[in-house]
C-alpha cells in the first residue's frame, strides 16, 4: 500500500500576524513547524502502515527551509520524503497550489491513499485536501474524524461534518483529509532521527512537473486576489453568571441545551 | 490549655457578621459541603460552625481578635486543592476563607517580584508574570490552587529540580497572629540575617502559626524555548536507575519524572487521553528550559545519547507546545485517573535521597504486594519525592483496606526512614500524616515543634489538630 501524505509548514506563533502596512500575512516572522493538523494526518498513515504493510511519502510544496519538517518526519517514521521548491510556484492560492501538489503526486507515480490535514494554521481554506482530489479526479472524503477500516482495496472512514456525522467506505486510489484529535501523533524518535539524518529530502521544480504549462502553477495560476486580510475576531467568549447556584445552574443548562451540547 | 472550645452561638455568629457583613457569612446548613474537607476527603470530613469569606488583612485581624478572646477555633482555607486534609475544621470553629482577598499588584521590575493577596489563584500569578516577560516557577500540578496555599504547604511540583520550591520564591509576607496582631515577616529585601527566619518558618507551618494576607515573590527572567524528552525502559527500576544519569549530565534538567505502563493505561481508559509513545514498561519524562536554541539542542543531543547508552529503548523528543502538551496532559492526569479507576485512594508522599529512588520503588511494590494492594508509585524522581498511590479495589473490605493501608504506610514510612528520607516531601502532615510524625521524627522534635506552635499561639486556636496535636 502507497501512502502519501501532504504536508505544509507554517508559522510556529498561535496568532497569525498581518502587517498592517501591506494587508498581507506575516510569514516566517518568527519559527516555522509542521501544520499541526499535518501530523494527525501522518499518524493515520503510519498507523495504517503498520496495520498494512507499504510505505508512506510526506510530500509539500514550500521553501527549501522545509527540509527540517521533513526531517521531523522521517524522525516519526515516514520513508521518503519530498519538497516540491521553485520560485514558480511562489504566490499560489489554493487553486494553483492544489495542482502543484496533485502534479507531484502523479510524478510521483501517485498513489493508493493521500492523506492531508482537514486545514492549515494559516492559510485556514480546508480546501486544498478536495481540491488536490478534483485535480487527480479521484474520489475524497474531508473532515474525516475516524478511520473505522482499511484494507488492500478501500478505507471506510467516519466524517463529522457540521451538523452530521457520515460513515462512507472509498476504494483507492482515493483522498482523505483528517481532523484533529482523529488519533494522539507520535513524538520524534532520536534513534530514527539518527538513523535517518543521510536519508536524502528529494526537491523538484517546475521543469520536473509532468504538465509543463506555466500558467497553472504560482501567481499566474491563482486566479484569487485577495483584497484585503484582517485576522478574524476572537470567536471564544467566557461567560459569567450571577445569581443563586440553582440559577446559575439553569443558565449553563440553557446555553448547553442551546448549543446542542446536551 | 484552650481545648475544649467553646461552641459558637447564635450571639459569636452576629458578632462575626458586625465585623464582616452578613452577605459573607454562613452558619450551619448554609455551609457548602465542599468546605467541610480538601482534595482528600479520607483525611477527615468536618463542618465548620461558621464559614466567612473575608475582604482584607482588617477583617482577619478582628476575626482573630475575637475569636482569640472567645477561644473558637480557626481555619484558614484558600482554594481547597490540598491533599493533606489541612484546610478543615477538626474542631469546629470559624473557616476563614481568603478567597475573595485575590487582589494582584503589578510586577515590581526594579525588584523583579509580584505582590498577592493569598486567594490569587498560582495561574493567575503565573499568568501575570508572563506578560511581562518573567516567571515564577514553581509549579505543582494544580494550578487552580490558591498563592496563599503553596505558600502556606510551601507547594513543590514537578520543576523543582531545577528551581526549587515555593521557599525558594517568598522575598516577604504580611500575616495576622492568632491574636489578630498584624505582623510583617522579612521585606523585598535579597539577603536578610536579621533575627529569626520566621518567614521561612511560616512557609510549610500549614496555617497552624499564623493567616497569610499578603506575600511578595521572586521571578525569574523567562526561558525562551523549552523541550520535553520521553526515554521508554523496559522495567522501571531501569527507568530509576536513569535518573542519576540525567542528573550527570552539564545541563540542569526542568523537571524529571516517571510513569509505569499500568498508570499510562489507568489514565487513557478513565480519561481517554491517549500517551504518545507506546514503547516500555516505564517512562522517564525529562524537561528542559534553555535561553536559546543552541543551548536547547546541545541538551536534548546529549540526554537522548544518555538515555540509549543506559538501556532506553529509545528518546522521542516533545519539541513543541503541542507535542509536549500531548505528554502533560497523560501526566497531569495521574490523580483523577486514578480517583476514576478505584473506589478510595491514599497516598504516600515521602521524598528520599535521589541516589536512593530505584532502592524504594523496588522495596515499595513488595510492601504493597505483602499486604494484598495495588500501589502505583510515580511522580518526581529529579528531587526523590517519590508519590506512592495506594488504590483500593471495589471488592476489598473496609476493615481490610484500612488494615492493609495502615500496615503498608508504616512499612512505607520506615523504609524512607532507612533510606535517608524524609515522611512528607511535599503534601504536607495535615490530618492525613499526623499519626506517622511522632514516629518518624521522634519525642524531642514533637517537643520542640510544640514549643513553636505555642510561641505562636498560645491558645491553640489556628488550625487545631493539624501537624501537631496537644489534644490527644
Amino acid at each position: 500500500m502507497k501512502i502519501i501524505v501532504c504536508m505544509k509548514q507554517v508559522p510556529a506563533g498561535t496568532k497569525v500576524e498581518i502587517d498592517p502596512e501591506t494587508g498581507s500575512m506575516k510569514r516566517m516572522s518568527e519559527e516555522a513547524r509542521t501544520n499541526p493538523y499535518d501530523l494527525f494526518a501522518l499518524e493515520s498513515a503510519l498507523q495504517l502502515k503498520e496495520q498494512l504493510s507499504g510505505t508512506v511519502s510526506v510530500l509539500t510544496m514550500g521553501p527549501p527551509q522545509a527540509e527540517e519538517m521533513m526531517r521531523d518526519a522521517y524522525a516519526m517514521g515516514a520513508d521518503e520524503a519530498t519538497i516540491l521548491s521553485d520560485r514558480k510556484f511562489a504566490g499560489a492560492d489554493v487553486l494553483a497550489t492544489s495542482y502543484t501538489l496533485s502534479q507531484g503526486i502523479q510524478m510521483l507515480g501517485g498513489a493508493d491513499l493521500i492523506i492531508c490535514g482537514k486545514q492549515t494554521t494559516d492559510g485556514d481554506t480546508a480546501q486544498v485536501g478536495p481540491a488536490i482530489a478534483e485535480h487527480l479526479d479521484i474520489p475524497h472524503a474531508a473532515w474525516v474524524s475516524e478511520i473505522l477500516d482499511a484494507d488492500e482495496h478501500s478505507i471506510r472512514v467516519r466524517q463529522n461534518l457540521a451538523s452530521v456525522s457520515q460513515i462512507i467506505e472509498i476504494p483507492y486510489p482515493c483522498l482523505i483529509t483528517v481532523d484533529k484529535d482523529i488519533c494522539v501523533p507520535r513524538l520524534p524518535s532520536y534513534r530514527l532521527m539518527c538513523r535517518t539524518k543521510e536519508r536524502p529530502v528529494k526537491t523538484f521544480g517546475f521543469k520536473d512537473m509532468p504538465d509543463q504549462n506555466l500558467s497553472r502553477y504560482g501567481l499566474i495560476g491563482s486566479p484569487t486576489s485577495v483584497e484585503k486580510m484582517f485576522a478574524p475576531p476572537e470567536t471564544e467568549k467566557q461567560v459569567y453568571f450571577d445569581g443563586s447556584s440553582q440559577e446559575k445552574a439553569n443558565a449553563l443548562m440553557n446555553i448547553l441545551i442551546s448549543k446542542r451540547i446536551l | 490549655m484552650a481545648f475544649p472550645y467553646k461552641k459558637m452561638t447564635d450571639a459569636d455568629f452576629n458578632s462575626i457578621r458586625k465585623l464582616t457583613s452578613s452577605d459573607r457569612v454562613f452558619t450551619g446548613s448554609e455551609i457548602a459541603s465542599e468546605y467541610f474537607r480538601d482534595e482528600m476527603p479520607e483525611y477527615g470530613i468536618y463542618q465548620p460552625e461558621l464559614y466567612v469569606e473575608v475582604l482584607n488583612t482588617a477583617e482577619v485581624s478582628a476575626i482573630m481578635k475575637y475569636a482569640y478572646e472567645h477561644n473558637i477555633p480557626v481555619v484558614c482555607r484558600g482554594a481547597g486543592t490540598g491533599l493533606a486534609g489541612g484546610a478543615t475544621c477538626k474542631y469546629g470553629g470559624i473557616m476563614l476563607s481568603v478567597m475573595r482577598m485575590n487582589h494582584i499588584f503589578p510586577v515590581d521590575h526594579k525588584n523583579q517580584t509580584i505582590t498577592a493577596e493569598p486567594g490569587a489563584l498560582l495561574v493567575d500569578i503565573q499568568t501575570a508574570a508572563s506578560k511581562e516577560g518573567l516567571f515564577y516557577p514553581p509549579d505543582p500540578g494544580e494550578k487552580t490552587a490558591s498563592i496563599g496555599g503553596n505558600v502556606i504547604t510551601n507547594a513543590g511540583g514537578m520543576k523543582a529540580v531545577r528551581y526549587g520550591l515555593t521557599r525558594d520564591f517568598v522575598r516577604c509576607m504580611e500575616v495576622v497572629l492568632p491574636d489578630g496582631s498584624i505582623m510583617n515577616f522579612s521585606s523585598n529585601v535579597v539577603k536578610n540575617t536579621t533575627g529569626y527566619a520566621l518567614k521561612d518558618l511560616i512557609i510549610g507551618s500549614e496555617g497552624t502559626l499564623c493567616i497569610l494576607t499578603q506575600v511578595t515573590l521572586k521571578l525569574l527572567p523567562a526561558p525562551t524555548c523549552t523541550s520535553t524528552l520521553v526515554m521508554p525502559f523496559r522495567s522501571l527500576e531501569e527507568c530509576a536507575d536513569m535518573v542519576p544519569e540525567v542528573l550527570k549530565l552539564p545541563f540542569i534538567p526542568t523537571a524529571i519524572e516517571f510513569l509505569e505502563r499500568e498508570l499510562i493505561d489507568i489514565v487513557e481508559r478513565n480519561l481517554n487521553k491517549m500517551f504518545p509513545v507506546k514503547e516500555g514498561e516505564a517512562v522517564l519524562i525529562v524537561m528542559y528550559d534553555a535561553s536559546s536554541k543552541q543551548e536547547l539542542d546541545d541538551a536534548v543531543a546529549k540526554a537522548a545519547e544518555a538515555a540509549l547508552a543506559n538501556g532506553a529503548l529509545d528518546c522521542f523528543i516533545a519539541g513543541t507546545p503541542e507535542r509536549a502538551a500531548s505528554v502533560w496532559s497523560v501526566r497531569g492526569g495521574i490523580l483523577e485517573g486514578m480517583k476514576a479507576d478505584s473506589v478510595a485512594q491514599e497516598e504516600c508522599d515521602v521524598v528520599v535521597p535521589r541516589s536512593r529512588i530505584a532502592e524504594y520503588v523496588k522495596a515499595a511494590k513488595k510492601i504493597a504486594s505483602s499486604h494484598g494492594i495495588r500501589v502505583e508509585p510515580c511522580g518526581h524522581c529529579g528531587d526523590g519525592n517519590i508519590h506512592t498511590e495506594i488504590l483500593r479495589d471495589p471488592e476489598m473490605s473496609d476493615e481490610d483496606w484500612k488494615a492493609a493501608t495502615k500496615a503498608s504506610l508504616t512499612e512505607l514510612y520506615s523504609l524512607s526512614k532507612e533510606l535517608g528520607g524524609q515522611l512528607s516531601g511535599e503534601h504536607g502532615i495535615g490530618n492525613g500524616r499526623l499519626e506517622y510524625l511522632e514516629d518518624f521524627v521522634g519525642e524531642r522534635m514533637i517537643k520542640l515543634y510544640k514549643s513553636i506552635k505555642l510561641a505562636f499561639d498560645d491558645k491553640l486556636i489556628l488550625n487545631p489538630g493539624k501537624v501537631i496535636e496537644f489534644n490527644k
